[in-house]
């Protein structure tokens, strides 16, 4: 049980050290996970918003495929990315493989269906709120979707979180597809695994816990953007209200 | 709304330019897929800012198990490969993967298991008779189990003691050498593991050598430049360049000269 103290001397002293090395980890980490996290985004959210306002044979069948996906395991999808980047795979001519711009893809494609499904649900529960004044409107489908997500967007900040705190955590798809190159492609994640294998088990939980600590700051920040924009958004209309 | 999707694509794209630039910031760059010992035991960390600050070649090393690291050299994945299992090697190079193989350094294999040693292996006179200690023993022996160099050994080490039967004290942990160590030292297992890891790990807890010497146990280490007939896309005049050197006196000193806690973990042995 020493371990635990050492891990958060290690954690303590990392962080104060201004090791150069952390800095650059963590600043990939951050980089990787944000740029899939940005597409999954853009991907996903209007996949769920046409989930949620159109009708057609197999949408069932959609939705359950979609919820499915959220358990894709990390190492599956690395290895497929592995096969398709590889040299001797449809997109080697490309030099993609161990680069961060793999990394993005796997994880692009791991966390695309969690961010797709959590705002699946989350616009579903709109819909029953403005399904009515939808049809009043007598608006398209399009512009149902367009009006849902952007009426949804601050409660849709939960499946962007949590898209990023999975791309964030995750090990497997990175380090396959990374390969945990040092000061090329090593994040958080693969550093810790190379320090358990070194037997640093206080290092891998320092990080580790420098790792809870970066997700910790992304919530804090999606939190307090979405308290000061709903504020923001509110403000005007509640003035007016007033007046 | 359309614009604003527009806005986050182009933004996104941004970044994953910004992060491809990064990557490439050094243009020269090789691919070498080696080993979890050469990496995980340091020597890379030594040696590779060497050969940079001279050659002005950025050396990007993928440490997995030897079994993996042939496998992406064999899709084109890697520019050099620098592995222990000569057999595999020679194979690489007879099929056309690889240009010439070359002898860099050894070290050895040792068996390591709890200090109570229930299996009572360091009393054997042989290895053979190690061998049969930890299969009649009963206490468990954790196997890599991940056709890495070390479990390729491992498994030609029992047959060749002639160990066909393995039950229950055979746990196979499918994983590297430091995690193999890890389950090893949770569990009180014997395992098998190279000198150089062993030296470098830092999580041993109850674990000691017990039995070591053989010269069944040696383990030689090769390297070998990935083949621009095979894979035109390798950098072969750079991976070449790290060849030499690596097999240069200037590059042979420099392994010879990395040590862990006052013990020397390579020595070097080739002959250019």
């Amino acid at each position: 049980m020493a371990e635990f103290g050492d891990a958060f001397g290690a954690a303590v002293g990392l962080v104060l050290s201004g090791d150069q090395e952390l800095g650059e980890i963590v600043t990939l980490s951050i980089q990787v996970s944000f740029a899939a996290v940005a597409l999954a985004t853009v991907i996903g959210i209007p996949v769920a918003a046409l989930l949620t306002v159109c009708r057609f044979p197999g949408r069932t069948i959609a939705i359950a495929a979609l919820n499915t996906l959220m358990g894709l395991p990390p190492v599956v999808v690395g290895l497929a990315v592995y096969l398709v980047l590889s040299r001797a795979g449809p997109l080697g001519e490309l030099g993609l493989l161990f680069t961060p711009t793999a990394m993005v893809i796997a994880q692009t494609l791991l966390i695309t269906p969690i961010v797709a499904a959590i705002a699946h649900r989350v616009l579903e529960d709109h819909l029953v709120e403005y399904g009515e004044q939808f049809r009043a409107f007598r608006m398209n489908r399009r512009q149902q979707a367009t009006t849902l997500a952007f009426e949804a967007r601050f409660a849709l900040i939960t499946a962007v979180l949590a898209g990023f705190g999975r791309a964030v955590a995750e090990v497997g798809a990175v380090m396959i597809v990374g390969g945990n190159i040092d000061g090329v492609t090593r994040v958080m994640t693969t550093a810790i695994a190379l320090e358990t294998s070194k037997g640093d088990l206080a290092l891998a939980l320092g990080l580790g816990i420098v790792l809870l600590a970066l997700a910790l700051a992304a919530n804090a920040l999606a939190f307090a953007v979405r308290s000061l924009a709903s504020r923001w958004a509110d403000g005007p209309s509640e003035r007016e209200q007033l007046r | 709304m359309i614009r604003s999707i527009q806005r986050t694509i182009s933004s996104v794209f941004a970044v994953l330019f910004l992060i491809s630039t990064a990557a490439q910031a050094a243009d020269r760059h090789i691919v070498v897929a080696s080993t979890t010992s050469t990496a995980n035991s340091g020597l890379f960390d030594v040696i590779l800012p060497m050969f940079t600050a001279k050659s002005g070649i950025e050396v990007r090393v993928v440490a997995v198990g030897t079994g993996q690291a042939i496998r992406l050299a064999r899709n084109g994945d890697a520019d050099v490969l620098f592995v222990h299992h000569k057999p595999s090697e020679e194979a690489f190079v007879a099929d056309g993967f690889g240009i010439k193989r070359f002898d860099v350094m050894y070290n050895d294999f040792v068996l390591v298991g709890p200090s109570t040693d229930p299996s009572g292996v360091a009393k054997a006179g042989s290895l053979k008779a190690a061998l049969d200690a930890v299969a009649t023993g009963g206490a468990p022996f954790a196997s890599r189990g991940d056709d890495s160099g070390t479990h390729k050994r491992e498994k030609s080490l029992w047959s060749e003691a002639g160990i066909t039967q393995k039950n229950t004290w055979y746990r196979e942990t499918g994983s590297g050498m430091g995690a193999t160590l890890n389950i090893a030292a949770g569990m009180g297992a014997y395992s098998l593991t190279d000198r150089a890891t062993w030296l470098a790990f830092e999580n041993k807890a109850d674990l000691k050598i017990l039995f070591e010497g053989d010269s069944k146990l040696f383990n030689q280490y090769g390297i070998i430049a990935v083949s621009p007939d095979k894979f035109p896309h390798v950098r072969i005049d750079d991976a070449q360049v790290f060849v030499d050197w690596v097999i240069s006196a200037e590059g042979q000193s420099a392994i010879a000269a990395y040590k862990r806690a006052g013990e020397q973990l390579f020595f070097p042995n080739a002959k250019p």
